[in-house]
Parts: structure tokens; C-alpha cells; sequence
């Protein structure tokens, strides 16, 4: 097999088959976990590194490659199609898988006999393939089926301890909100075929052609079925459950890339649809900031590390949002520069979201196994006993928080630039607005630090607060860091020397979604190259030089205690917690509704008695709006119970008169 | 209109409402082996004779005409039920139904757009007229056994349907016909034993408490 063979969509081909039979024999291995669980990572390790290195010449490769089963029965063929649009997105869906195949060696520990390694790895496998197929699918059939697999693997990765209460309630309402999106993709997806006259991609190309309203329904479709899987404000409400009850690794691979699946499904759309008029991309671009304010406000007052990661990616998706909203309305109103800008700056952002919060969910996973439990009080002073994972979380919290040099910082600088761009370009009105954007992003960055100085500082410094987090210890494992290392270097890398990846993307790839621009223009981009990669290296060397002098100096002054203003028995409970680190941007910032609702028992007798107080962090969007709306729903609905009769002649009978009904509409219809 | 395949056919409807009307299961079974028996001829006077005719003939001869009944006689003998006692709806009101469902099937059939080969031969009515009794009886009856006999006299009118189609979609057809009803048999096999030992009774109304 000849290099020029393999790195093409032939390639691809393979590694589906190699994501096939691993999980196949994973299945076969039954109740043998001591077989099941080697082999089932490594083939999803294998095939993803496969995959990785087939897909990247693709990235940059003008013209897209098709490969096509026949499919009679079904009237459009099994046909993939990989073009850089499709290949930016696998690029990230390889490197996490890998990673997170890499890392759950270690992490996971299966009982000898039990099904439930084959039938975790069976459902990872299944999920890699299903996300490589549904970037690469050239039909609407084979997207939604794609799709639907993808949904149903990772429901079954997220319900993996599904003894738990909790983790199968977050399961329950995953599954319901990603097919609530799905029925939106559904509709979406057989209305384009019958405007375009079939389900085949390359025919969509005549809705080019479609009246603007039904053009906009389309899209509101697409934004409503792909933003329910996404993430995007208000239908996030299925994440912050979601990712904290998944392992860690299937946290990481759903919040880096499974959601970044349905963002590739709205560019793919879009680049079907006729312009969308400027009016929509500022309402997504408002919407985009509204979710990165609402989810990073909520990843504020959470105790639970992972599900402050996942409201995390709340925000994270809203500003990718913003980038795309601002590129629409740009694109609309022949602001090209300004479009190029954000579009870039949003494209990057997505690589670096799958990169730092595949590093943070794994860091994470790695101090939760330590710990036993995903409260941040549980944790503290992990950073002493658990070193490697401390620094690599400390980073990923930088490069999340946009410090430069890391990469974070690049694709945020993007972003800002178009919108200032975009308020040099336009009236006076819209600038103001773009103004306020970039003036609220930054607010948005802002709150991220808080975010993340409050969860690293929590979990990772100061005292131990519980006795899991006192003898907690680094794993010896070396796959485990190794599987953090890469996302590590690769955000270092981004930041360092973004014209490699801003190299990718600016090809093919911006022809595509940018149609009327030069694409190899470079001279809007900040001037990154090698002076600017000299300067980060020499300040990141200074940074170096100065965290080690200072350690190296505190280590020779000795370990003494915080000084407890003259209290004799100081204790871990008395240190800041994350709740109240978090406190004033509660109280003083953030709208009362997403304050924790607490519950406190009093007393005002002289000798007060035992006292308790709890706090709930509910997401308000899901107990405020859609569990009424659900409920209203399900009383209306409760009169079709009566057709529930139990008798199975009844049930026929319903069969019957259908058939008989139908029979008679196919032959009065015309 | 008297060639063999549409005298087949009229016995076929025939054999259909006797079924709906005979209360003895031992006539019933025999009935609905002797249909199936019947329409196992339908290839060889359709199709050219071909080594697929034949398999397709002899298959469901023996399947439809000799194994079925060899099976459901054993279940009756185990359960040691004789006849339908009580159905849902009577006799004569079955009768009733099932003539209309057929008048039904022949005003359909002629409205359908076939091929000019197909146009107004006894195929079609006779094939959703089967169908509709297959639903009737399994509507009507109690007994898990009853119930298996109107799946047989469904596959049987999918089998007429499927006779049209052997030539153009060659093994759909077998496999479809063929798989189907030995998972109906095996599938009400187990349900009937399960019942049988169960609720001692072969009554699928003791079936209602998983409704929820």
C-alpha cells in the first residue's frame, strides 16, 4: 500500500472498517473484559491515528473525492464525500478519539467477568465511526443515519454507570433533547430533498435557487435541530448533565468534538442555502453571546468541576456562534474582510475548543479518579500530590482563559479584530453594536478567568479539604498523561505558530465558505510568522525561568501555614470555598435567576442546634421554561392513553383500519 | 378468466371464508394448510418452468402444506383445545365482515394501475382479500392458536402478491414469505407455551397487565 493510496478517502474507508470490526469483536468477546478492553482501544487508538493521518492532506486538497456504494432499495447510494470542509472537522474527531482511547486504558477498571467493557467499547468504536461518517456523508440519508448512531452510541457511553439514579436521569433527557433535534433534522432534511428533487448533497446546490422565506425556514431548522446538539443557548440544557455523568474520556470526546459535529452540519447547510440576509447573523451572533455570558455565568456558581466544564462549553459554543453570526451578516452585507476575520477566528476556535477542553475533561477525569468525587470540595492541594496533572489542567486553564502564548488567545484576538473591523466598516448603528459585542466578549473572557482561577485554585491548591484528597496520588501510568501531553502541545503549538493552522484553514477551506474572497490573503491577519513565534518562545522561556526561580526559592524557605489571625485550630474548612470565590459575581453580577436556590434550616434559640444548608444549581432554562412546557404537554397528552388498550387484537385492529384507510387515500388522492 | 391460477384463486376466497365461519380448529387448520397447499401451485402455471419455480413451489408446499399443519396439530394435541369457544365477534358477523372486505378487495384491485398483465385477473383481490381475513381472524379471535392461523392466512395473501413480483425481484420474495412465517410460528409457539404454562389458558386477553 503506497502512501499516495492511503492518504485519500480510501484511507478512511479502512479505518471505518478497522472502527467496525474492533467494535464487532468487542461484542463477540462477551463477559471476557481482560480481552475486550485492550482490544477495543486499540482499535478505536488505531483506526483514529489512521484516520488522522489519511485525512490531512485532504484539508488542502481543492478537489473533493467521492466514494459511493449502490444502495437500490434505499434510492440514493452509500456515498461519502470528503472535502476540506469535511476534513477540518475530522481532524479533531481523530486526535480526541485517539486521546481518549489512549487515556480510558488506565482510567477505566472493568471487573474480570463483566459485558461492560466489550459493550463500552463497542458503543466508542461505533461513535468514532458514526462521527466520521456523518462529516463525511454525501447524502441526507446517510447523514441522518450517521447521526442517529452517533446519538445512540454516545447516550449509551454517557449511561455507562447506569446503576446511579442521577446518571440515568441525565441520560433520559439527552436522549429526549437530541431527538427532539433530530425530528428538526428530519424535516430539514426532507424538505431540502424535495426542493432539491433528491437527497444527494451535490444536487442540494439548487436550493441556491429557493424564495427567501422558504430558504429561512430551512435554516431556522438547521439552527434549531443542529443547535440542539451543539449546545446552542437555550437548547443546552441536556450538556451540563450529560458530560459530568460520562467517563471522563467520553466527557472529552463529546464536549470536544460530538457537538462539533452538528456545527459542521449547519456550515454544510449554509453553504447550500442563498445568502441569508444580515438581520439573521446579527440575531445569531446576539444569540451566540447571550449562551457564552449564560454559560460561563453558570459555570461560575457550579461546584461540580465537570459540569462547570460542560457549562464551559455552553460558552464556548456561544462564541463560536457569535464568529458565525458576524460572518453571516457580513457575508450579506459585502463586509468581506470583516466576514474573513470571523470566520477564521470562529473556525480556529473550534479546533482550540476541541483542544483545551479535551485536555481540561481529562485532567479533570484524572483528579476525580484520584478524589472519588466531582465536588470541588472534595479536592484541594491536588497540585502537590498529583504534579503532572496539576500543570497540564493549569494549562489548559490558560490557554482556555485566551493567555497568550497559548492558543486560546489567537482565536479569540480573531475574533475581536472582526468585530472591530466590522464597526470600522459599517454605519454608525450596527458599529455600536459591534462594539458592545466585542465589549461583552471581553466581559465573557473575563468571567472565564474567574472560571477557571476559581476551579484551578479550588481544586488544585491550598489544603486537601477531604481525606480522598489528602492521600490522593499521580497515576503511574504513562498512558494517561500521554493521552493529555498531545492536546497539551497542540494548544502550545497553535499558540505559538498560528500560521500553521491558520495556513490550513486559510485554503480551500475559506474558498469554500467565502466564495468572493481571495483566499490566500493574508494581510488582514495579525503578522504571525517568525518574529512573532521568537517573541512567544522568549516570553514563555522568561515565564519558565521565573516560575522556577520562585519555586526554587519557596521550597528553601520552607512550608509553613496560612496565618489564621490568631485561631489556634485553623481548619480546611474555614479556607475559601468555590462557592464562596464565586460569591460577589453571584450576588453583584449575575442576574438573581441563575443564583443557586438554597435551603437553609435556622434557629434563633440561644443554643442553637444542628444547622444545615444546601444549595441546588439548577439550569433555569430547564426548570424554568421547557420542564412547565413538558409537563403541559404531557397532561394534554394523557388522553391518548386510552388507546393504550393491552389487548393485542385491539392493537391489530388499529393496524387493520389503518391499512384499510391508507388503501382507500392512495386511491382517492390523484 | 378459467384458467387454473384464477381457479386456485376462487378457491382460495372460498377456503378464506370458511375459515371465518368454522368454529372447529382441527377444520381450520386443515383449511388453512389446504390454502396454502394451493397456492404453492401458483408458480408453476405463472412463471416458466425453472429450477427457481420449482424451489419456490416445492418450498412453500411443504412449508405451507405439510409442516404447519404437522406443528399446530401437535400444539392442539398438547393443549388439548378443540374449538374456539367464544370469539370476540360471532361467527356470522365475521362472515359479514370478511364479504365485505372482499367486495372491498375487488373495488380496489380494479382501481390500482398495474401492469396489463396483472389488469383485472383474480390476483390481486384475492391477495388483499386474504390479508383482510388474516387481520379478521387474529381481530376476532381469543385463542393463541386461532391467532396463529390468521398470521399463516396473511402470509398467505402476502405469498399471492409476492407469486406477481418472483420474476422481478428474485429472491425478496422466498426470503420475505419463507422467514416470516417461521418466525410467526416460533414466535407464537413460545408465547403459547409461556401462556399455556403460566396462566392455563390459551386466552391472549390474560396478556393485558404489560399495557403500561
Amino acid at each position: 500500500m503506497t502512501p499516495t493510496f492511503f492518504t485519500n478517502i480510501n484511507g478512511l474507508l479502512l479505518v471505518l472498517a478497522v472502527y467496525l470490526t474492533g467494535g464487532l469483536l468487542c461484542l463477540i468477546s462477551g463477559p471476557r473484559a481482560r480481552l475486550a478492553h485492550p482490544l477495543g482501544a486499540a482499535t478505536a487508538a488505531i483506526a483514529s491515528a489512521l484516520g488522522f493521518i489519511a485525512t490531512l492532506p485532504a484539508l488542502s486538497a481543492v478537489a473533493p473525492q467521492h466514494v459511493a456504494l449502490s444502495w437500490p432499495a434505499a434510492g440514493v447510494d452509500l456515498a461519502l464525500t470528503l472535502d476540506p470542509l469535511a476534513a477540518f472537522f475530522l481532524l479533531p474527531i481523530f486526535l480526541l478519539t485517539f486521546c481518549g482511547a489512549l487515556y480510558a486504558i488506565d482510567y477505566l477498571h472493568f471487573p474480570d467477568r463483566s459485558w461492560r467493557a466489550g459493550l463500552h467499547w463497542f458503543f466508542y468504536n461505533s461513535l468514532g465511526a458514526s462521527m466520521t461518517v456523518v462529516v463525511l456523508a454525501a447524502n441526507g440519508l446517510v447523514f441522518l443515519l450517521a447521526w442517529e448512531i452517533m446519538s445512540l452510541s454516545s447516550f449509551f457511553l454517557v449511561t455507562h454507570d447506569y446503576q446511579e439514579e442521577k446518571v440515568r436521569q441525565a441520560g433520559w433527557l439527552y436522549l429526549v433533547a437530541t431527538h427532539i433535534g433530530a425530528a428538526f433534522l428530519f424535516f430539514l432534511f426532507f424538505a431540502a430533498s424535495r426542493a432539491a428533487g433528491s437527497l444527494d448533497f451535490a444536487s442540494f446546490t439548487a436550493l441556491r435557487t429557493l424564495p427567501a422565506d422558504s430558504a429561512l425556514l430551512l435554516f431556522f431548522a438547521a439552527l434549531i435541530g443542529f443547535g440542539a446538539k451543539a449546545g446552542l443557548f437555550p437548547m443546552h440544557v441536556w450538556l451540563p448533565d450529560a458530560h459530568p455523568a460520562a467517563p471522563s474520556h467520553v466527557s472529552a470526546l463529546m464536549s470536544g468534538v460530538m457537538i462539533k459535529t452538528a456545527l459542521y452540519g449547519l456550515l454544510r447547510m449554509l453553504t447550500f442555502l442563498p445568502p441569508i440576509p444580515g438581520w439573521i447573523g446579527i440575531a445569531v451572533a446576539i444569540l451566540g453571546i447571550i449562551g457564552a455570558l449564560f454559560g460561563i455565568a453558570m459555570a461560575a456558581t457550579q461546584t461540580d468541576i465537570k459540569r462547570s466544564l460542560a457549562y464551559s462549553t455552553v460558552e464556548n459554543i456561544g462564541i463560536i456562534f457569535l464568529g458565525f453570526g458576524l460572518w453571516l451578516f457580513c457575508l450579506a452585507t459585502g463586509h468581506e474582510a470583516a466576514a474573513f476575520l470571523a470566520l477564521i477566528g470562529a473556525l480556529l476556535h473550534i479546533w482550540n475548543h476541541s483542544l483545551f477542553k479535551g485536555l481540561l475533561f481529562l485532567g479533570a477525569g484524572s483528579l476525580v479518579h484520584a478524589t472519588g468525587s466531582r465536588e470541588l470540595s472534595a479536592m484541594g492541594g491536588l497540585l502537590r500530590r498529583m504534579p503532572l496533572t496539576g500543570s497540564l489542567l493549569f494549562f489548559g486553564g490558560a490557554a482556555i482563559s485566551a493567555l497568550p502564548p497559548l492558543n486560546g488567545f489567537i482565536s479569540e484576538w480573531l475574533l475581536y479584530l472582526s468585530l472591530f473591523k466590522a464597526g470600522q466598516d459599517t454605519l454608525a448603528g450596527t458599529a455600536v453594536l459591534f462594539m458592545l459585542l466585542a465589549i461583552l466578549l471581553a466581559l465573557v473572557s473575563g468571567l472565564v478567568m474567574l472560571v477557571m482561577t476559581r476551579l484551578l485554585g479550588v481544586a488544585l491548591q491550598g489544603e486537601p479539604r477531604s481525606q480522598a484528597a489528602a492521600t490522593a496520588h499521580e497515576s503511574s501510568a504513562v498512558l494517561l498523561i500521554a493521552a493529555m501531553l498531545i492536546p497539551a502541545g497542540l494548544c502550545l503549538l497553535v499558540g505559538i505558530a498560528p500560521q500553521l493552522p491558520l495556513q490550513l484553514i486559510n485554503g480551500p477551506l475559506i474558498a469554500m465558505l467565502l466564495p468572493n474572497f481571495a483566499a490566500a490573503d493574508t494581510t488582514l491577519l495579525p503578522p504571525f510568522g517568525p518574529a512573532w513565534s521568537f517573541t512567544m518562545l522568549v516570553a514563555l522561556a522568561l515565564l519558565a525561568i521565573i516560575v522556577t526561580v520562585r519555586t526554587v526559592r519557596r521550597r528553601a524557605a520552607g512550608r509553613i501555614g496560612t496565618w489564621g489571625c490568631g485561631y489556634l485550630k485553623p481548619d480546611t474548612r474555614m479556607a475559601y470555598t468555590a462557592g464562596s470565590y464565586s460569591q460577589f459575581a453571584q450576588d453583584t453580577v449575575f442576574c438573581s435567576c441563575i443564583t443557586p436556590t438554597a435551603a437553609s434550616t435556622r434557629s434563633a434559640a440561644l443554643f442553637p442546634p444542628a444547622a444545615q444548608f444546601r444549595q441546588e444549581r439548577l439550569d433555569p432554562v430547564l426548570t424554568r421554561w421547557f420542564l412547565p412546557l413538558f409537563r403541559k404537554l404531557a397532561e394534554q397528552a394523557y388522553a391518548f392513553r386510552r388507546l393504550q388498550a393491552g389487548q393485542l387484537s385491539i392493537y391489530v385492529l388499529y393496524i387493520f383500519t389503518t391499512t384499510i384507510l391508507l388503501l382507500g387515500w392512495s386511491i382517492m388522492a390523484p | 378468466m378459467n384458467t387454473p391460477p384464477n381457479l386456485i384463486l376462487l378457491f382460495v376466497i372460498l377456503f378464506n371464508f370458511f375459515i371465518l365461519g368454522t368454529s372447529r380448529l382441527a377444520t381450520c387448520i386443515r383449511s388453512v394448510a389446504l390454502q396454502g397447499a394451493l397456492l404453492s401451485l401458483l408458480p408453476l402455471f405463472l412463471h416458466t418452468s425453472t429450477f427457481h419455480t420449482y424451489l419456490l413451489a416445492g418450498g412453500a408446499f411443504i412449508l405451507k402444506g405439510l409442516l404447519m399443519p404437522w406443528l399446530l396439530f401437535r400444539a392442539i394435541r398438547q393443549v388439548r383445545i378443540r374449538r374456539e369457544v367464544e370469539p370476540r365477534i360471532g361467527y356470522i358477523p365475521t362472515l359479514l365482515l370478511g364479504a365485505l372486505t372482499t367486495a372491498g378487495a375487488f373495488i380496489f384491485g380494479d382501481r390500482l394501475p398495474l401492469l396489463p398483465a396483472h389488469l383485472h385477473s383474480l390476483f390481486i383481490p384475492a391477495a388483499l382479500a386474504t390479508l383482510a381475513a388474516g387481520f379478521l381472524m387474529l381481530i376476532t379471535r381469543r385463542k393463541a392458536i386461532t391467532q396463529v392461523l390468521g398470521y399463516l392466512m396473511f402470509e398467505n395473501g402476502i405469498f399471492i402478491f409476492g407469486t406477481l413480483l418472483a420474476e422481478a425481484m428474485p429472491f425478496m420474495v422466498e426470503m420475505g414469505v419463507l422467514l416470516d412465517m417461521l418466525v410467526a410460528i416460533f414466535v407464537m409457539g413460545i408465547v403459547m407455551n409461556h401462556i399455556n404454562r403460566e396462566f392455563s389458558t390459551l386466552n391472549t386477553e390474560q396478556l393485558s397487565l404489560l399495557r403500561e
